[in-house]
């Protein structure tokens, strides 16, 4: 494995203009974030995956992984409901990769997860509820 | 960043080193990954935005179709204040 | 953000133990899984190889007991008696030996910034991550012969149970008994190796709940702060003796460190 390189000059006028969306991530309800990314409408989905602890020990890291079955899923958006910006990261996939991540979020309370996943124009939905508390005091 | 063949695909792991800190914790003033780009061979196969909800030091996995030994991987990222960062590795 | 209190949970979870439980072992697992841990050993990789102090050499003579520079098994055989200094020896304490010594420099620079924070790890931290990481796979065993040994070992166990402080608190209050619990972290009996084998195959460890990378030296020494006890002295007599008690009662697990820990 090569170390990390910091190649600030040379990617930055490149990377500067990638896209950000701005309005989805300060969405403050998990409704308007839906709206700003385009997927005000949702079908549920079992094909939708979500595979996490129902209750993490520790808001400030809480594994989640996503995967979707529904045929040629092109982007996954991660919603968690009671995050002060319920939008917390989106995906696209394209061709050469799998409808697949795992990623540590922050969650600030007991909260619902709501993953959508795009495939050919449509969205779909899947929820899954992930409890919040916080551990002891020792190792 | 470690890729390895999986079932027929590839499965890349990689860690990153940052803050991804919140407008809470920073009263104001978040400071966080926001682009991330995937790339197998020089081509790009995931593009990821991501914010202040993500932990920090982000650990990612994602799995790309197929693959073969010796693959180029690329990971890339951007964050809010402009700063690049990327990593490199070849499939195993 | 980070107020998470949620005592419904709490609640919900008292009445359903063995699924708190089995939940919790998911989160460890996809936390240990998803753990940035990687990188402090990679950092620990290059300051073991950095060429520091006035002597301006690394750390790749330090013998760590396996002779100079052997890393494979190193801390899996620790604390142990080292005849160079004439003590026992725990890992930190021995790197502190080595950067003295072999680095030449001075015990207040080396010992200057011991216990880093998330945004700046420190270099014993580092090291630590490195060094345990090359003990993966091999099996608990710090020395038993030597008498020094032995009397770290007995020294470390009347530790353990000596009640002291403000608080007349020993090791034992939290850690002597079964079925205890602080909120929702069980608290391993540790003087017994049931519980001692998984802590010690585990530490040091990066913690997810502040993004930082702990070490054994740090444990203890939290651990006496919480008991509300004197603060002891890094690499000290008694933090080795608790060290080489703690591991020598989890002795024969396999080491699986560096940890990932709430």
């Amino acid at each position: 494995m090569l170390a990390a390189l910091v190649v600030g000059g040379l990617l930055k006028p490149v990377m500067a203009l990638a896209a950000w969306n701005k309005e989805a991530f300060a969405a403050k309800s998990p409704g308007d974030a839906l709206n700003s990314l385009g997927a005000s409408s949702t079908e549920p989905s079992k094909g939708i995956v979500i595979d996490a602890p129902q209750i993490a020990e520790n808001g400030a890291v809480v594994p989640i992984e996503i995967s979707s079955s529904i045929p040629n899923t092109t982007a996954i958006a991660v919603v968690i409901e009671k995050n002060p910006f319920p939008l917390a990261a989106r995906f696209d996939f394209k061709d050469g990769a799998l409808p697949f991540v795992k990623l540590n979020a922050k969650m600030g309370e007991t909260s619902d997860v709501r993953v959508v996943a795009t495939a050919g124009g449509k969205h779909y939905v899947a929820t899954r509820e992930i409890k919040v508390t916080i551990g002891g005091c020792g190792g | 960043m470690r890729a390895t063949l999986a079932g027929g695909n590839t499965d890349v792991r990689v860690l990153m080193t940052h803050p991804m800190e919140t407008a809470q914790q920073t009263k104001g003033a978040p400071y966080f990954i926001q682009n991330i780009t995937v790339k197998v061979n020089g081509k790009p196969v995931i593009e990821g935005e991501i914010s202040q909800a993500i932990s920090r030091n982000p650990v990612f996995s994602f799995r790309l179709k197929g693959g073969a030994k010796g693959d180029k991987i690329e990971v890339s990222w951007l964050d809010n204040k402009g700063e690049t960062n990327k990593t490199e590795t070849a499939v195993a | 953000m980070m107020r998470a209190i949620t005592c419904g949970a709490v609640l919900a979870l008292a009445a359903a133990p063995a699924l708190a439980q089995s939940q919790f072992e998911k989160y460890q697992r996809m936390t240990a899984e998803g753990s940035p841990v990687e990188l402090f050993e990679l950092v620990g990789e290059d300051l073991w190889k950095k060429p520091q102090g006035p002597n301006n050499v690394s750390l790749e003579k330090c013998d760590l007991g396996k002779g100079p520079g052997v890393l494979r098994g190193a801390y899996a055989a620790l604390p142990r008696y080292f005849k160079d200094a004439d003590r026992v020896m725990d890992l930190e304490t021995r790197l502190l030996h080595c950067m003295t010594t072999v680095q030449g420099r001075s015990p207040e620079e080396a010992t200057k910034r011991l216990f880093g924070n998330a945004d700046k790890p420190s270099e014993m931290e580092y090291l630590s991550a490195y060094v345990a990481a090359q003990s993966q796979g091999m099996k608990l065993a710090p020395g038993s012969t030597h008498p020094k040994e032995k009397e770290s070992y007995e020294l470390g166990k009347a530790l353990f149970f000596h009640r002291a402080g403000a608080w007349d608190f020993s090791c034992a209050s939290c850690h002597g008994e079964e079925d205890k619990r602080i909120r929702m972290s069980e608290l391993p009996v540790l003087s017994t190796p049931k519980a001692a084998r998984p802590v010690m195959a585990t530490w040091p460890a990066y913690r997810v709940s502040n993004s930082q990378f702990k070490t054994m030296q740090w444990r203890i020494n939290d651990c006496y702060r919480q008991m509300r006890m004197p603060e002891p002295v890094f690499g000290s007599e008694a933090t080795v003796a608790m060290n080489m008690y703690l591991t020598t009662t989890a002795k024969g697990e396999t080491y699986r460190g560096p940890g990932t820990k709430r």
